[in-house]
């Protein structure tokens, strides 16, 4: 895993619908200012940056790191970019946290965003060519077909889903960033929201948001300079795996499996579930909560549902999944996979506020992308591995 | 019956408009807006000569302000008749400029709206303006050196587009191909044996090259579907069900629509044959299959169905 690598600062954006107040490097610039603030650092400080974002097509910017290197600071330094669909955000923190341990860099600044009111996903997503078929049916009408077979592969009684999308927005409300804060939510509430590509409802489907997350990890001598508590990194992982072969498991699939398993064997993590105290899990449908339970080894194959009836998942439960509110309270696309990653740092920092889990030591942050084929993991500790 | 009459003073009156007002329309015929201090420290614009709260005669500090403002009401005329300053819609509106404390009663331009339109939602009190002016060499120092305010700008459209040239490949080539004398070809890989339709010449899994050519029927099962309820222009009309269906003879399920009965009977399992367009119609597309209907077999059993999902 090479040198140390430690989260210094952390930055947010309050997540909304429309950020019609700033530009995309204004966006970025708020919640960059605020990593570096939180690591008491200025600009001149870092070493290196690396942003993320899902496609170009989404905002129809072109190579946005060509244009954002300024306005991030990054003249005279290293930029690069990212980009491997909704998992970007956790893989942008991935590739800037191996400049840390790789020894190359001592802080570098990673920030990842999404201006959902400049752009359109599902017509960026459905830009079919003359030679294929093309649905316009958004990520929605394709994750669909696979919840489908989840829920029918696995029996589980068609509540649940409900279940994590009233949970989610229940700790969304204890975070102040979090887009979607809906005083009251409830079953009945969820319940009585349209099927948009059934089986998943309305209030079972993440917004579309404005934001930019950003931290500044560094070396072991720079985080003891660091004013705040450092979060650590336990252990990194990637994976990818091809969108059509035949035997592909689409509801449970390899690439998040291994992922899982190599992020594990790196913080030395046999048993998940009693060995993590927290978990951002990128779940942009309600039902993907079960469906990664099982992908990421809490529990075995098609008993994901049963912890979430249980009440595992909550934030009162044994192992709290998505105490910010998650993906389906929050959704700036490229961002949505950093954003998991920095709620999984804050959480072992003890700087979560209002939606802290009491004494969490480890954490995972989670996010996958493209169509479930990307998959990027992190475990982060208080402590120094 | 009336008789149409009119007065006009020849040349217009003359007016000497003093020391105060006389900066303000010499700042504006060169595009400046300045107020006055009063003796209470208020900045008062268009300026006076006197307080208009006491009386009392303002200071000689002129103060630049705006260009940036905020309206702070307005009156929105969707007809306008033709001695107003506009032939169409637009608003009169009290403008207090920044570092002003009193506002100025002016034309405010939002946009080409049709005669008749209601507000648009955007006008409303704190939205942000800046005037208009009039071409410098236009600007007589008369009030109407500016021609309206307009809100500032706080959005651009970037137009976008791209064409390209594309090509499909040797092996969707031979799909193509396929398609447009009606048969469904795919490839068999020689590593896994799983044939794989549309074919791009590999196998994702095995990473080889495929050449050896199957031709799998027109009819398949079910494996799993969304209905789709969410409308788009370019999609059929909701509800509508995106299928993944599993030819006879494939080992990879192809999305496709699912029509030809009502949503909420589509059942994983189904049994369904392709909907070809007339032929007359076909080309080198897949569209030339319209959509999978259902056909009169039974269902196929779950288990028979869940690897392929």
């Amino acid at each position: 895993m090479g040198n140390p690598c430690a989260i210094i600062g952390i930055g947010q954006t309050r997540y909304q619908t429309k950020r019609l107040d700033v530009s995309i490097a204004g966006l970025l610039r708020e919640a960059a200012v605020r990593a570096l603030e939180d690591a008491d650092l200025t600009w001149d400080d870092i070493d290196c940056v690396v942003i993320g974002k899902a496609p170009d097509m989404f905002e129809g910017v072109m190579m946005p790191e060509a244009y954002l290197a300024d306005a991030l600071g990054a003249a005279g330094k290293p930029v690069m970019r990212v980009h491997t669909a909704g998992s970007v955000g956790g893989s942008t923190a991935i590739v800037a946290a191996s400049m840390i341990q790789s020894g190359v860099h001592q802080r570098v600044l990673t920030i990842a965003w999404e201006k959902q009111s400049e752009s359109n996903a599902t017509w960026a997503l459905t830009v079919g060519g003359p030679h294929s078929t093309s649905l316009v049916v958004g990520a929605g009408g394709y994750f669909a077909p696979h919840i489908r077979a989840y829920i029918r592969r696995s029996g589980a009684p068609d509540h649940v889903g409900t279940l994590v999308a009233v949970k989610d927005r229940e700790n969304a409300l204890r975070n102040p960033y979090a887009h979607l804060r809906i005083p009251g939510i409830s079953r009945e509430m969820v319940e009585s929201t349209p099927m948009l590509w059934e089986p998943i409802r309305y209030l079972e489907t993440c917004p579309s948001s404005d934001g930019a997350c950003a931290m500044v990890l560094a070396s072991e001598d720079a985080a003891r300079r660091a004013p705040n508590k450092p979060a650590w990194v336990h252990g990194t992982a990637m994976r990818s795996e091809p969108i059509f072969f035949a035997g592909r498991d689409t509801v449970n699939p390899q690439g998040g499996k291994d992922c899982a398993a190599d992020v594990y064997r790196q913080a030395g993590i046999t048993d998940p579930r009693s060995e993590l105290d927290v978990a951002e899990v990128y779940v942009p449908f309600s039902w993907y909560e079960p469906m990664w339970l099982e992908n990421l080894g809490f529990c075995g194959e098609g008993e994901g549902w049963k912890l979430t009836e249980a009440g595992a998942t909550a934030l009162d439960g044994d192992i709290p999944w998505n105490a910010s509110g998650g993906v389906l309270s929050s959704n700036p696309i490229g961002a949505s996979g950093m954003i998991r990653f920095a709620e999984a740092a804050l959480q072992v920092r003890g700087m979560a506020g209002e939606h802290q889990v009491e004494g969490a030591r480890r954490a995972l942050g989670h996010a996958y992308g493209g169509g479930a084929q990307f998959f990027a993991m992190w475990i982060v500790g208080s402590e120094k591995p | 019956m009336p008789t149409n009459h009119a007065l006009e003073f020849p040349g217009g009156y003359t007016r000497s408009v003093g020391p105060v007002i006389g900066r303000f329309l010499s700042e504006l015929r060169d595009g400046r807006l300045v107020g006055v201090r009063a003796g209470s420290g208020r900045v008062i614009f268009p300026p006076l000569e006197y307080d208009p709260d006491n009386g009392h005669a303002v200071t000689d500090e002129y103060v630049e302000v705006g260009p940036s403002g905020t309206v702070e009401s307005f009156a929105w005329v969707g007809e306008p008749l033709p001695s107003h300053p506009l032939d169409r819609p637009f608003a009169w509106a009290l403008v207090r400029p920044d570092g002003a404390d009193t506002a100025i009663l002016h034309v405010l331009d939002v946009g080409e709206y049709e005669r008749g339109a209601a507000p648009p939602k955007r006008l409303k009190p704190g939205l942000r303006v800046r005037p208009r002016y009039r071409a410098a060499a236009e600007r007589r120092g008369d009030i109407s050196d500016i021609e309206a305010f307009q809100p500032e700008v706080t959005m651009i459209t970037a137009p976008s587009r791209l064409e390209y040239d594309l090509k499909p490949g040797r092996a969707l080539d031979r799909f193509l191909e396929g398609v447009s004398e009606g048969r469904i070809l795919g490839h068999r890989c020689p590593v896994c044996r799983k044939v794989m339709v549309p074919m791009k010449g590999l196998c994702p899994k095995d990473g080889v090259p495929t050449t050896e050519e199957v031709e799998v029927a027109d009819t398949g099962t079910v494996t799993t579907f969304a209905v789709n309820n969410l409308p788009d222009p370019r999609a059929p009309q909701v509800p509508f069900v995106s299928a993944y269906v599993l030819l006879d003879g494939a080992d990879v399920a192809m999305v496709a629509l699912v029509s030809g009965l009502p949503a909420d009977q589509v059942r994983m399992g189904m049994r369904v044959r392709a909907l070809w367009k007339p032929r007359e119609e076909w080309g080198r597309t897949i569209t030339n299959i319209r959509w999978f209907e259902p056909i009169d077999e039974p269902d196929v059993p779950f288990d028979r169905i869940a690897e392929y999902m």
